[in-house]
């Protein structure tokens, strides 16, 4: 057990150092000049100015040794100052990420809330009319982009109907408006979020689950009497979410960095749509730092649902 | 042996099985996995049900127990269990009889505990719900039981997953969980068929003691007539979905009847055979389900099948006495079924030779059936 977590923090570590550096590097051979960025459209392109600004944003350094202060930096928790605001990358960070964060979260949550009934269904009536129906919906909900189901939203409930007075756009925070507010504002958005999500999360746990059923200690719990539903949920459901476990990782990583469509439509302020306005400025150190900063996340996640694992399935403990 | 649990009790019918049918109905035809098997079961009384792979001997015992699974089942006959029509109950109270009255205990304990849950819940969960007791009343009974299978160490083997056990220790603990809520019929499906040869007699054993002790009817199934030998009150030997024989046990061993049982113990491996005997096989596979053949369903394979054996299908009748039932023309002993033997012989009928071969049969018989072959090896 120890020597696994160590295992793991060390691959951790291996990781963050491996997508840092790609992030530095892609955005260094970005074709363009960042001085063109930095300097105002008006402002004169002069050689002096170029090289003072070169100087100045130490852009004439070899790459490594630009990626060596940067990482300096960034394990202080600095991740630089954005090249056009002039505002610190973490602040920017710390403004927009609770936003993106509860979006991600809410979604997740609509999706496994309804995936796992909805998955539990379909494998235990399989083939019958509620698994079909269910799956046929789920197809649906993969194969409708989340921006038409945000559009549609907004239209069914704050163009056609006023039901639950739901604003269409905007974001309440929940520090100064209150957790009611905050949640109106992000029902809508989350929901559209969480219709891929759901979608895969169903099937998959459906497919496994089936699996799940036919096996031998399914039917010697049934041949001691328990009742279906405690078979389902306390029998079946552990040994059939493996994977479930891997993809809501997956799938969270995805949402992190997925969410600016929606934001977009819902606009909200959240850090999606920071990065894109950093990409359309060749903001560079923004860009690199919102990405090293997702990419932490994802990896942190993926990182956690291994321990899950231990957590669902004794033997993997073992090892 | 054969009046082992009945000194001195009258004991009544528990288990009344009457012309019994499963089938299954698959894309390629109807698969009649069990086609009319009728019998009965006294109260703290064993009945060894034998055949190979594919005889429907599982498929027997769940369906006594209702435990066939999907929509292409086909069921048809009456399986009365204490006066119940088993067949008649729904779901909901057959969950009632399940684990409390009826159980089982399944052939891979490998596969039959549930790998991710505490062997303290599987041996708890059940008797919770069925005798209505607190926590630790059930785990009271649960550890008292997990000794009684002489688990050792019972106190940390509850919290123990099934991967950190044996394979004999986990058929302890699903023999345990079968015997929790004190069932009247223990259905035990190949029990020891997964195991090690050296656990195989032990966990039989632990098997009848605690059949005996209880009190208890139980239906053991195996491919292997030495399994049932000192252990059963009756057998019944299982082809292709019907009983081909039924006896008491002592008088089925004495008394072979039908070719199938005879070849079945014939191949049992004896000690006292000389080095490098050949192992005796019965010839052929068994056969289709789909489309069985003609006739007597074990007459493709039988060394004494003639033109009759394979026109008309033998129903079970009495030999010398009730007890003992057997389905065939030219049953085993019979002037009849020699007669037939040397005629196989004679027109060198596949299965007759290889059968010859095994030398159960006596050498003036395979001396005459070496000549007829031309000389042979």
């Amino acid at each position: 057990m120890g020597k696994m977590i160590g295992q793991r923090v060390v691959r951790l570590i291996a990781t963050l150092l491996a997508v840092t550096f790609l992030t530095f590097l892609l955005t260094a051979l970005l074709p363009g000049d960042p001085v063109n960025a930095i300097l105002p459209p008006d402002a004169p392109r002069d050689q002096a100015t170029v090289d003072r600004i070169r100087a100045e944003f130490n852009l004439d350094d070899p790459l490594l040794v630009r990626y060596g202060s940067w990482l300096a930096n960034a394990v202080t928790g600095d991740l630089g100052k954005s090249y056009i605001t002039d505002q610190q990358v973490t602040e920017a960070i710390k403004q927009r990420i609770p936003i993106t964060f509860e979006l991600t979260a809410l979604a997740a949550f609509f999706a496994l809330l309804l995936a796992v009934p909805v998955g539990i269904l379909g494998a235990y009536r399989e083939g019958r009319f509620a698994d079909k129906s269910s799956s046929a919906m789920v197809q649906v909900g993969l194969s409708v982009p989340p921006f038409i189901v945000g559009i549609f939203l907004i239209w069914l409930f704050t163009v056609k109907t006023s039901f639950l007075g739901l604003p269409s756009t905007g974001w309440n925070r929940i520090t100064t408006d209150g957790l009611w507010e905050n949640l109106r504002t992000a029902v809508l958005p989350a929901f559209a979020l969480s219709l891929a999500p759901l979608a895969y999360f169903s099937r998959l746990l459906r497919s496994d689950m089936v699996g799940t059923l036919k096996e031998d200690f399914v039917l010697s719990a049934r041949a001691k009497g328990l009742k279906n539903r405690y078979i389902l949920g306390r029998h079946a459901l552990r040994p059939s979410s493996l994977s479930l476990v891997t993809i809501v990782g997956i799938q969270l990583g995805i949402l992190l960095s997925g969410t600016v469509v929606i934001e977009q439509i819902f606009a909200l302020p959240g850090l999606g749509s920071r990065l894109l306005n950093a990409i359309y400025q060749r903001d560079i150190v923004m860009i690199q730092g919102i990405t090293v900063f997702i990419a932490t996340m994802y990896v942190l996640i993926n990182t956690a649902v291994d321990f899950i694992y231990l957590a669902i399935d004794p033997r993997i403990r073992k090892r | 042996m054969e009046s082992r649990g009945t000194v001195g009790r009258v004991d009544r019918k528990i288990l009344v099985v009457e012309d019994l049918k499963t089938h299954f109905k698959l894309p390629a035809g109807m698969v009649k996995a069990v086609d009319g098997v009728s019998f009965d079961l006294k109260q703290g009384q064993t009945l060894g049900v034998v055949g190979e792979s594919g005889s429907g001997k599982t498929v027997l015992s769940r369906t006594i127990m209702r435990l066939t699974l999907g929509n292409n089942v086909h069921t048809s006959g009456r399986v009365s269990f204490e006066d119940r029509d088993i067949l008649s109950l729904s779901n909901k109270e057959m969950q009632k009889i399940w684990g409390l009255e009826m159980a089982m205990v399944f052939q891979d304990p490998m596969t039959s505990l549930n790998p991710v849950v505490k062997i303290g819940r599987q041996v708890t969960e059940h008797v919770r719900k069925h005798l209505n007791v607190s926590k630790s009343e059930a785990k009271a009974t649960a550890l008292q039981l997990l000794k009684g299978v002489r688990i050792p160490e019972a106190e940390a083997r509850f919290n123990a997953y099934p991967h950190q056990l044996s394979g004999g220790m986990r058929q302890r603990v699903s023999i345990a969980i079968a015997l929790a809520c004190g069932p009247k019929i223990l259905f035990a499906d190949e029990p020891t068929t997964a195991l090690d040869v050296t656990v195989q007699h032990q966990i039989l054993n632990l098997l009848n003691l605690q059949q005996q002790e209880r009190h208890m009817a139980m239906i053991l199934v195996t491919h292997d007539l030495g399994v049932v030998a000192g252990r059963t009150n009756d057998i019944a030997v299982m082809y292709a979905g019907k009983i081909v024989e039924k006896a008491p046990t002592w008088m089925l061993f004495s008394r072979v009847q039908h070719p199938y049982t005879e070849a079945l113990l014939r191949s049992i491996p004896r000690t006292n055979q000389k080095n490098h005997t050949r192992l005796s096989a019965i010839a052929g596979r068994p056969p289709d389900l789909i489309n069985p053949p003609q006739g007597c369903k074990f007459s493709p394979r039988c060394p004494y099948a003639q033109d009759k054996c394979r026109e008309e299908e033998p129903t079970l009748q009495a030999a010398q006495s009730d007890e003992h039932q057997f389905a065939c023309w030219y049953p085993v002993g019979t002037p009849e079924n020699k007669e037939a033997f040397e005629k196989n012989l004679a027109a060198q009928l596949p299965q007759t030779l290889a059968f010859a071969e095994g030398k159960v049969v006596d050498e003036s018989v395979i001396d005459n059936a070496v000549a007829l072959s031309g000389g042979g090896s």
